[in-house]
């Protein structure tokens, strides 16, 4: 085993150890906290680079390089729980990824966020956070990825509600927190179900790991009580997992209102690394996903993906995503709530291509995106920054004069996001999903529905580019009205270029990024399937890539005319001017603009259950629980004053012989009633007797 | 056995202490009064309270070397001591612990400390108060090492009797009626507890756990029932089925299970919060620690009986008390609820585990991982809930006993530290993962979802209510704008942090290292998977 491979947890635990650092730090030491952070960062993007190098140098022989370090954590029974973690190409690509883009976004951040009162803290959490995100990535135990997925959404939790003083912040923070709880606790059930069925949580273990081979071969033979296979009800919670940190229907609800955190914090969790979790556990745990009883498919990528029921679940729940979000956007004024449905859709794209495709397809796109998406966030911010804090799009426009670099970067990012054919990575890693959704043997309909998306995404950042930088700057109109007139500096200003450089690396990065994914030269997925990575131009001809390329072209062209069409084509003249689609059609527009009405769902359902179960546990306690030992105690009490009436007024009056036995023993306990003590036991005594009848009833049952 | 009586030196250290106070102090301010001094009185608190953390160190010490000298990996009795006590009834006086003993006397040895300093500022017959807290100790610990009935029994009934006093004197405004509820209802509980144990002696002659539970293995208690303990011609099982009911009954009220639970919010709100950490984050266990001690090995027959109630129990426990905690709007009544839905993990790992039957490895091993999450969480919960309570006590001080959930917001703003760390453990109480509270829930779900595989998914709603509710905690006392009134909230002095670190730290080493405390419990755990029989 080489230095590297014994010695990756040095990658997570870099971050992990400077947010230490950075907790106990003071406020005041804030170029202290700052480069121990961007320091540890740097580290930790050069030891995934080794990490990188050694799996290229593996690759090739047509499987998966793969190497694992186990060790033993604690003991139960007469067994020892074992965490470890995994070199393989999918651990390296996302290392560096998330290394690269989160080196970067700590940068961006030195500039955004200088002026915070909390800047120490900011990297603190920030830190915290890549070495959570890091630790999902190696690991080589659920059980280790599922800890680290929950520090990654508690990291999540703590820096959306990073401005605490607004109550809009930390409600979202609440929000996103419970939210994809909701996802994680029927994974933590799939966690304990796989660990009860094939006595381990380690991924690979030399063969008898919980994904490999023999386990598999086990699961898919054992059916549950309602006919399915064990794997795929395993796959399925999983999956739930999956569903609420990537934001997909229906458990997106957070993502948009996960915005009120700072904008590096959107583009570093909420675009690039922590919402991709969801698609990097479903690419982890592929061949549980994927396992179906015959032929047990082995390895992490076959050549052919059987259909099984659990792929089926995550391309239709893909597919959903990436419209429905899509759709959303389109109607959205905040610049970054448009980028954050945007993401939800693009996410969705991912899980389709995971579900239609296999690993390679999901992941790429995964890979692409965060950079793209990276890229616009922080331009966003870079915007926002220039805008003094203005987020509404209809009152910014005009800035391409006065932010040149925001303005080419973001139009790459735009342009990349949209898929805009041939020199934009977003092109290829698309097209790979539709191309693999155009070949799927179950139904075509996610592949229309992609198409869709397409679109959609076309049109929504057409919309927004027209919006952002084009025509007249509307900021000073809109802070007139807002703010006395004398507010101080309206004209928008470019971002330092401690901002801006991380902007033009990612443009960058976004534009190259789409040669190692071409159908002609394949190598992403050739180094994340271990085959040999060779040109081949001949593939352009393969079934249906070229007329699904040109379908999709078409599409983001149509895309595009009809955003300019609606909103370039005349400029924007005022930020109150109704919004040109709600012109058109305003019921439409409306139900777009209120997301279709899901969160007031929620609200008037779950929210409201969730009170209504709390008012009834409390009423239940005080009035039934607590309201029936009063009313035993209650009545107990009547029935002694009687005795005792029954005492003075017959009993001494001549009938002491005809003195009951019952009489007696009520009137030796009406002595002692003045206090509640006798009370208790009396209820106490029939609560004894209701509880054992209960019991009784029940062993029966 | 060794020659030296360390467990009874541990048991009898605390009532010294608590002699030592009661008489040095009620000295001292008897003589204050006569010289009519100010400064007396507050010199005679000083004293009390210094000699109360002192001895309540000492014993944590004591403990600290029992831990040290405790041979891990083995699920036998250690530090045994043995001697006849009453021949004629067979009574001797038996100590000795295994893991989970130890581990509790751990627990209580913590606890009391951080009581102490919760209550450091408390008013009134304060000698009297620091030394019914010790006497409390004295009681936890006695129940914790008795291997005898009637010498655990002692103890059992010795803890209730200053618990009580804490809550009826130094409680809030409802003390009385909570003082008494809780009484009466612990008290209640132990009567028919020493009615079944009665019983179970007039069958089998023995007051001993460790024999009657040899008895129930071999088959010969129930027999032996029937045989000696006829009752109006009643079958044999069914007496044995009414013995078990009435100790459930006992131990049902302490944990306490739903429907026995009424009395705990009232006790933890009214009584003073360092009463609060002991009641949580001790004398919960006792009852739970009597589930694992007594009623697993010998009723185990009469629990796989009833299973399915019981399960039910469990996790109405589990489901609804976070609910009712939402409900709530004193800190002190959600961490109560929140309480009583954790000690509901530890009820289903333990009904869960008494219902399969079979011996194959596979289900020994969900056993064992179910139990020694049972224990875990026991000492997890004393340790979060009694950091949790003190908190609230710290809150209380700074507000002059405000703890409403609505009166405070944005404190963050001015006690950034206090926030931060009471967030730990916060998050402690909801099993996050890194922190104590994950590894015993994981355990616990791990070992009873193959053997009730819908309790523990219906369990689960239970994790997200108690996420929700204390994350509402954080939200309103801490999130949003600055409360005006409480700009001046301090944040946590520099001794506050430094007393609370340690407690903070043990969070974490449990969560990242749990092999420290899982390598002492995992014998007892498997031992008493061996002596399950079914």
């Amino acid at each position: 085993m080489t230095w590297i491979v014994k010695n990756l947890w040095l990658i997570p635990i870099l971050p992990v150890l400077a947010g230490g650092f950075g907790a106990v730090a003071r406020q005041r030491n804030r170029v202290f906290a700052a480069s121990l952070a961007i320091g540890s960062m740097v580290l930790s993007f050069l030891l995934s680079l080794v990490a990188m190098a050694h799996v290229y140098s593996l690759t090739g022989q047509g499987t998966a390089a793969r190497e694992v370090f186990n060790f033993r954590w604690f003991e139960f029974g007469n067994e020892w729980v074992s965490l470890g973690w995994v070199l393989d190409p999918l651990t390296a690509v996302m290392l560096v990824m998330v290394t690269f883009v989160g080196t970067l976004i700590f940068i961006y951040s030195l500039g955004y966020m200088a002026h915070d009162e909390n800047f120490t803290r900011f990297f603190c959490f920030l830190s915290l956070f890549a070495g959570a995100m890091l630790g999902v990535v190696i690991a080589n135990s659920l059980l280790l990825l599922f800890m680290c997925w929950e520090l990654v959404g508690l990291t999540s939790y703590l820096l959306i509600g990073f401005w605490y003083q607004k109550p809009s912040a930390a409600a979202a923070a609440k929000k996103a927190f419970i939210t994809t709880r909701i996802g994680d606790l029927p994974f933590l059930l799939g966690v304990v179900w796989l660990y009860a069925q094939s006595g381990t949580l380690l991924f690979y273990n030399g063969g008898s790991g919980a994904i490999e081979h023999s386990a598999l071969t086990a699961l898919v033979a054992q059916t549950t009580s309602s006919g399915m296979a064990v794997s795929t009800a395993i796959a399925l919670l999983i999956f739930c997992g999956a569903v609420g940190k990537s934001g997909q229907v229906p458990l997106h609800v957070w993502l948009p209102d996960a915005m009120e955190g700072p904008t590096p914090v959107s583009a570093l969790i909420h675009a690039a690394t922590m919402v991709a979790a969801g698609v990097f556990l479903v690419a982890r745990v592929y061949p549980l996903m994927s396992a179906s009883p015959s032929p047990v498919v082995s390895g992490v990528v076959a050549t052919a993906i059987t259909a099984t029921t659990a792929l089926k679940v995550v391309a239709w729940i893909g597919a959903i995503t990436a419209v429905f979000a899509a759709s959303i956007a389109v109607a959205q004024n905040d610049i970054k709530r448009i980028l954050a449905y945007s993401t939800v859709s693009q996410l969705g794209y991912m899980m389709l291509g995971l579900g239609v495709g296999g690993v390679a397809v999901g992941i790429f796109h995964l890979i692409t995106h965060a950079f793209f998406k990276s890229l616009l966030f922080m331009g966003a911010g870079s915007v926002i920054h220039g805008c003094h804090e203005q987020q509404d799009i209809r009152r910014m426009g005009g800035l391409r004069k006065w932010m040149p670099v925001t303005f080419a970067a973001y139009s790459v990012g735009m342009l990349a996001l949209c898929g805009f054919p041939l020199f934009f990575s977003g092109f290829w890693s698309k097209d790979e999903i539709l191309h693999s959704a155009h070949g799927w043997s179950v139904s075509q309909i996610p592949f229309y529905l992609g198409i869709v998306g397409a679109l959609l995404t076309a049109f929504y950042m057409t919309r927004q580019m027209f919006y952002v930088f084009f025509g007249e700057s509307r900021l000073a109109s809109a802070s007139h009205s807002t703010t006395p007139p004398n507010a101080p500096n309206d004209t928008p200003h470019e971002s330092p270029s401690v901002m801006t450089m991380p902007l033009v690396i990612l443009a960058a990065c976004s534009v190259l990024l789409g040669i190692i994914g071409t159908p002609a030269w394949n190598a992403f997925h050739a180094f994340l399937q271990g085959e040999r990575i060779a040109v081949d131009f001949a593939r352009f001809g393969e079934n249906g890539i070229l007329p699904v390329m040109l379908a999709s072209s078409l599409v983001v062209f149509f895309g595009l005319a009809l955003g300019w069409w609606l909103y370039g084509r005349k400029p924007i003249y005022s930020a109150d001017q109704p919004d040109a689609l709600a012109a058109l059609h305003s019921q439409l527009f409306g139900v777009l603009e209120n997301k279709f009405f899901v969160d007031e769902i929620y609200q008037a359902t779950i929210i409201r259950f969730n009170g209504w179960a709390a008012s009834a546990s409390n009423w239940l306690d005080r009035r039934v629980w607590s309201g029936g030992v009063q009313l035993v105690s209650q009545s107990v009490l009547g029935l002694s004053w009687f005795n005792r009436f029954v005492d003075a007024n017959v009993v001494n009056a001549g009938f002491d012989a005809g003195c009951s036995s019952a009489t007696r023993g009520a009137r030796l306990l009406s002595h002692l009633q003045n206090g509640r003590v006798q009370n208790y036991l009396r209820v106490l005594g029939v609560a004894l007797v209701v509880f054992v009848l209960f019991l009784i009833w029940g062993s029966k049952g | 056995m060794t020659t030296f009586p360390l467990l009874t030196l541990l048991t009898f250290l605390p009532l010294v202490g608590a002699l030592l106070i009661l008489v040095t102090g009620q000295a001292a301010s008897a003589s204050s009064d006569r010289l009519v001094r100010r400064d007396r009185p507050e010199r005679s608190h000083a004293h009390a309270r210094a000699l109360a953390m002192g001895f309540s160190l000492a014993a944590l010490l004591l403990t600290l070397g029992l831990w040290h000298a405790f041979r891990s990996g083995s699920g036998a009795m250690q530090f045994q001591e043995q001697h006849a006590w009453i021949p004629s009834l067979n009574i001797q006086y038996r100590l000795g612990v295994d893991g989970l003993g130890l581990l509790m006397v751990l627990l209580s040895a913590i606890v009391v400390p951080i009581a102490i300093a919760a209550s450091w500022r408390v008013k009134g017959r304060v000698p009297l108060y620091f030394s019914l807290v010790l006497l409390l100790q004295a009681g936890l610990f006695g129940t914790f090492t008795a291997l005898n009935f009637f010498h655990w029994f002692l103890f059992w009934e010795l803890s209730l009797i200053p618990a009580f006093f804490l809550i009826r004197l130094w409680g809030g405004a409802q003390r009385a009626s909570a003082a008494t509820q809780f009484f009466v209802y612990t008290m209640v509980g132990s009567v028919a507890l020493l009615l079944a144990f009665l019983g179970l002696f007039l069958a089998t002659g023995s007051f001993d756990f460790i024999d009657l539970a040899a008895l129930a293995h071999n088959g010969q208690l129930l027999p032996a029932i029937t045989q000696n303990l006829g009752w109006h011609g009643m079958a044999g099982d069914r007496v044995a089925l009414i013995l078990f009911f009435a100790a459930l009954l006992g131990f049902a009220v302490k944990v306490p299970m739903m429907p026995f639970h009424t009395w705990l919010p009232a006790a933890y709100a009214e009584a003073p919060t360092g009463t609060t950490i002991l009641l949580t984050g001790a004398m919960s266990k006792m009852g739970v620690y009597g589930f694992l001690r007594i009623l697993l090995p010998i009723f185990s027959q009469q629990i796989l009986w009833m299973r399915k109630p019981l399960l039910v129990l469990a996790v109405a426990t589990i489901v609804f008390s976070p609910w009712a905690a939402f409900a709530q709007k004193d800190l002190k009544r959600i961490f109560a609820y929140s309480s009583v839905n954790h000690l509901g993990y530890c009820l289903l790992g333990i009904f869960a585990v008494a219902g399969s039957s079979g011996d194959s490895p596979m289900l020994l091993t969900q056993r064992a991982a179910a139990l020694d999450g049972v224990i875990l969480q026991m000492f997890n919960h004393g340790l979060t809930a009694s950091v949790l309570f003190w908190f609230v006590a710290l809150i209380e001080k700074r507000s002059n006993g405000l703890r409403g959930i609505n009166d405070f917001g944005g404190l963050r703003k001015v006690a950034p530290v206090f926030c931060g760390l009471m967030g730990i453990a916060l998050f402690s109480s909801l099993g996050l993962p890194g922190l104590n509270g994950f590894i015993g829930e994981f355990l616990i779900l791990k070992g009873v979802f193959p053997l009730a595989p819908w309790a523990t998914a219906i369990s689960l709603f239970g994790l997200l209510v108690t996420a929700i509710v204390l994350l509402t905690v954080l939200q309103r006392v801490f999130s949003g704008p600055l409360n005006p009134r409480w700009s001046g909230f301090a944040d946590l002095t520099l001794r506050e942090t430094v007393v609370l670190a340690p407690a903070i730290a043990l969070m974490f080493l449990l969560g990242l290292y749990p092999q420290v405390v899982l390598g002492v419990i995992n014998g007892t755990a498997l031992a008493v998977t061996a002596q399950l029989k079914f």
